[in-house]
C-alpha cells in the first residue's frame, strides 16, 4: 500500500483500477510551403472540421453533465472562430509562407501568453483552453484518430492535466475520478468533477507504475491510496455507501426550506472558520453563516493582519454569500487559542483570563481596525457582528460606543458602509442571568454552547478524565438556553445557537419548541437538521 | 454613436461563458460593437478580446454601438446584458 498527497478540489470518496494518461507530445514541424492559398484553404478545412467536432462535444457535454458543463465547448468554437486568432495564423501562413501546423502552434503559444501573464487566477487557466483549441486543430491538420478513453472497469483517471475535451470524451459511467499533477480549483477538470459529483485531486505527485493497480481517491484527505490493504478497501467502501446516502439525502432536501410542519421557518446557518469552508457552505445549501470565527487571519499571520487583509477576507464572504447573512465573530483569542505577537502573559487559567472582547477593549486599536474593515465590507453584502465572551451591560455599551467612533470616521472619510446587525455570544452565566438587560442593547443572542457548559458545570471541556461527568444535556445548561430565547425574545432580539449543541439531533425538537430562531452548525450537519426540523410537528 | 455602460454582477468577472454569450449577441449586430474598460477597448465580436480584458466582478463597462442601425440594437443588447451578464 502507498499513499500520495494531492489537493482536493472536489470531496468524495472513488474505488477503481488507476488509468495513467500520458500525454503525446505532438511534433509539429517548420516546412517551408510555395503556395500559401492552397495552405489557407487546408486551414479552412481543417477548422471545419475541428468546429464539427467541438459542436459534436458541446452535444455530448451537454447530454452528460448539462448546460454549465458544456458551454465551455460553445466557448471553444467562439475562441476558433475569432477573427484576431485567425488572422493571426493566416497572416503567419502567408507572409512567413510556413505550413499552417506550424502558425497553429506558434499562435497558440503567443494566445496563451495572453492569459497566462494575466494576474486573474481564473483568466490565467484559460491559456489551457487556447492550447486545447490549437491542439484539436493541429491533430487534424495531422489528420489524427481521434483518441477516446474508454474503459469496461471502474477507473480512477490519472494525468499530468487534463483538458476539458479529453475529459468529456471519457465514459463518464466508468470515470470515478480525476487525478491530476498540475491544474488548479479553476481548471475544468475541477469545474466538470464538481458538476459530475466525483472526487478529484490536483497538484499530486505520482509514479507512472501505478497504472493498472486499485487506487482508492479520499476527496476529503485528498490521498490516493494506491493497492489499499483489505482492511482499507474495505473501510473506504463503507465510507463510499455512507456518502452515497448522504447525497441522496441532499438530492431530497436542497433547496427545501426550513420550516416545521406547522410552518415555523427556522433559519440554519453554517459555521466556518475561514474562507474555505465556503465551499461546503454552498454544497451543503446553509441559508447563511451563523459564525464565522476570524481567528484564522490573525493565527496565519506573524503581525496584525492589516485592516485591508481583513477587508478583503470579508468581503469576499459576504460577496460570495450573495446577500445571504453573514455573521463575523471579533477576535476571539488568548484561553487556548494563542498568538505570539499579541504578546500575552501566560495564565494559570486562561479559559477565565485576558481573551476575546476584554482584550478587544483594552487595546481598542486592534479592535478598531477589525470593526472599520467589517464595517467596509458590510456594503458589499449582508453583514453581522457578534462579540465573543460578554459578562455584562457596560462592555456591550462600551462596544457600542466605540462602534459609533469607528462608523463616524468612515463617514467623515466618505466610506460607505451597509445595515450591520450586532449580536453577542451568550456563553457566560453571567450573561445568561442579566440576558433580559442585554437583550435591549443589541440586534441578536448567540449562545455558545461548549464555553456556556464548561462554565456551568465548572468543568475543563479539555480535561479528558472528567469527560464521564461532562454532560452537555445537564438541565442546567437546557435551563439557560430557555432562559436565554425567553429573555432575548421579550427585549426584541432573535436568539441563535452557534455552539455543538445545536447540531445535537438528539436536542432538535427542543430547541424548536423552546423557540429557537436560528441554528448555526457545521456545514455537513445542515442537511440532517433540515430533515429534522421539516418532520418537527 | 450610442453608448451605455453596467456592471459585471458575474463573481468570477467577465469569465469563458458570459464573454461567450455576449460574442454571441454583439456578432448579431450589423453595427460595430466596442467595449471599454479603463484605459482598455476591445471589439465585442471578439473573444480573446473581451476575455483579454480582464473584466472583474463589480466592474463599469462601456459599450459603444456604431452603425447604421445602432440605436436600436444597443438597446436589443443593453437589454441582453441586463438579463444574462
Amino acid at each position: 500500500m502507498k499513499t500520495f498527497y494531492g489537493k482536493p478540489v472536489f470531496g468524495g470518496i472513488a474505488v477503481g483500477e488507476i488509468r495513467v494518461l500520458k500525454k503525446e507530445e505532438k511534433n509539429v514541424h517548420r516546412s517551408h510551403i510555395d503556395d500559401g492559398e492552397k495552405e489557407l484553404k487546408r486551414l479552412e478545412k481543417a477548422v471545419d472540421e475541428t468546429l464539427t467536432q467541438l459542436k459534436q462535444l458541446y452535444e455530448k457535454a451537454l447530454k452528460e453533465v448539462g448546460e454549465s458543463g458544456a458551454a465551455i465547448f460553445e466557448v471553444h468554437q467562439m475562441m476558433l472562430e475569432d477573427q484576431g486568432y485567425q488572422e493571426s495564423i493566416q497572416n503567419m501562413i502567408m507572409t512567413q509562407q510556413v505550413n499552417a501546423e506550424y502558425a497553429v502552434a506558434v499562435t497558440a503559444d503567443n494566445f496563451a501568453g495572453m492569459f497566462a501573464s494575466m494576474e486573474d487566477a481564473y483568466m490565467k487557466e484559460r491559456a489551457a483552453d487556447v492550447r486545447d483549441i490549437s491542439e484539436r486543430l493541429i491533430g487534424v491538420l495531422l489528420e489524427e484518430e481521434k483518441k477516446e478513453i474508454n474503459a469496461d472497469v471502474p477507473v480512477i483517471i490519472v494525468a499530468q492535466d487534463l483538458t476539458p475535451s479529453e475529459t468529456v470524451q471519457m465514459d463518464k459511467s466508468k470515470v470515478q475520478s480525476f487525478v491530476t499533477r498540475h491544474g488548479s480549483t479553476n481548471s475544468h477538470t475541477a469545474i466538470l468533477a464538481r458538476t459530475m459529483n466525483v472526487p478529484a485531486l490536483i497538484g499530486l505527485d505520482y509514479e507512472d507504475g501505478i497504472h493498472g493497480k486499485i487506487g482508492i481517491v479520499d476527496g476529503f484527505k485528498g490521498e490516493l491510496i494506491v493497492n489499499p490493504t483489505e482492511e482499507v478497501l474495505a473501510l473506504y467502501q463503507k465510507k463510499q455507501e455512507e456518502e452515497a446516502a448522504k447525497r441522496e439525502l441532499l438530492q431530497q432536501l436542497k433547496g427545501k426550506e426550513t420550516i416545521t410542519r406547522s410552518g415555523r421557518e427556522i433559519r440554519l446557518y453554517a459555521n466556518i472558520g475561514g474562507i474555505s469552508d465556503l465551499q461546503s457552505v454552498m454544497t451543503n445549501d446553509a441559508a447563511g453563516i451563523g459564525l464565522f470565527r476570524s481567528e484564522f487571519l490573525y493565527l496565519e499571520k506573524e503581525d496584525y493582519p492589516t485592516e485591508e487583509e481583513q477587508f478583503q477576507v470579508y468581503r469576499s464572504v459576504a460577496e460570495t454569500m450573495a446577500g445571504k447573512k453573514v455573521i463575523i465573530r471579533t477576535l476571539d483569542i488568548g484561553a487556548d487559542k494563542q498568538i505570539d505577537y499579541f504578546g500575552l502573559e501566560k495564565e494559570d487559567n486562561p479559559a477565565m483570563g485576558y481573551r476575546a472582547i476584554r482584550i478587544c477593549l483594552k487595546r481598542p486599536e486592534i479592535f478598531k481596525t477589525q470593526l472599520r474593515a467589517l464595517y467596509r465590507a458590510s456594503a458589499y453584502g449582508n453583514i453581522g457582528i457578534m462579540f465573543p465572551m460578554i459578562i455584562s451591560v457596560k462592555e456591550v455599551r462600551s462596544i457600542k460606543e466605540i462602534v459609533e467612533e469607528v462608523k463616524r470616521e468612515l463617514t467623515s472619510q466618505g466610506v460607505t458602509y451597509g445595515e450591520v446587525e450586532l449580536g453577542i455570544m451568550i456563553e457566560t452565566p453571567a450573561a445568561v442571568m442579566v440576558s433580559g438587560e442585554l437583550a435591549g442593547e443589541v440586534d441578536f443572542f448567540s449562545i455558545g454552547t461548549n464555553d456556556l457548559t464548561q462554565y456551568t458545570l465548572a468543568i475543563d471541556r479539555q480535561n479528558a478524565a472528567l469527560d464521564d461527568i461532562y454532560d452537555p444535556h445537564h438541565p442546567a445548561v437546557l435551563k439557560m438556553i430557555q432562559m436565554v430565547i425567553e429573555n432575548g425574545h421579550k427585549g426584541g432580539a432573535w436568539v441563535g445557537i452557534c455552539g455543538e449543541l445545536g447540531a445535537d439531533l438528539e436536542l432538535t425538537d427542543t430547541f424548536v419548541e423552546m423557540g429557537i430562531d436560528e441554528l448555526s452548525v457545521s456545514p455537513s450537519c445542515i442537511l440532517p437538521i433540515r430533515r429534522k426540523i421539516r418532520e418537527h410537528d | 454613436m450610442v453608448k451605455f455602460s453596467f456592471r459585471v454582477k458575474d463573481e468570477l468577472g467577465l469569465h469563458a461563458r458570459p464573454a461567450g454569450l455576449l460574442v454571441k449577441e454583439a456578432a448579431k449586430c450589423s453595427s460595430k460593437v466596442t467595449m471599454k474598460k479603463g484605459g482598455k477597448s476591445g471589439d465585442a465580436k471578439r473573444i480573446f478580446n473581451i476575455m483579454g480584458m480582464g473584466i472583474k466582478y463589480n466592474d463599469e463597462v462601456e459599450i459603444i454601438v456604431e452603425g447604421e442601425k445602432e440605436a436600436e440594437e444597443a438597446k436589443t443588447l443593453e437589454a441582453f446584458i441586463q438579463e444574462n451578464i
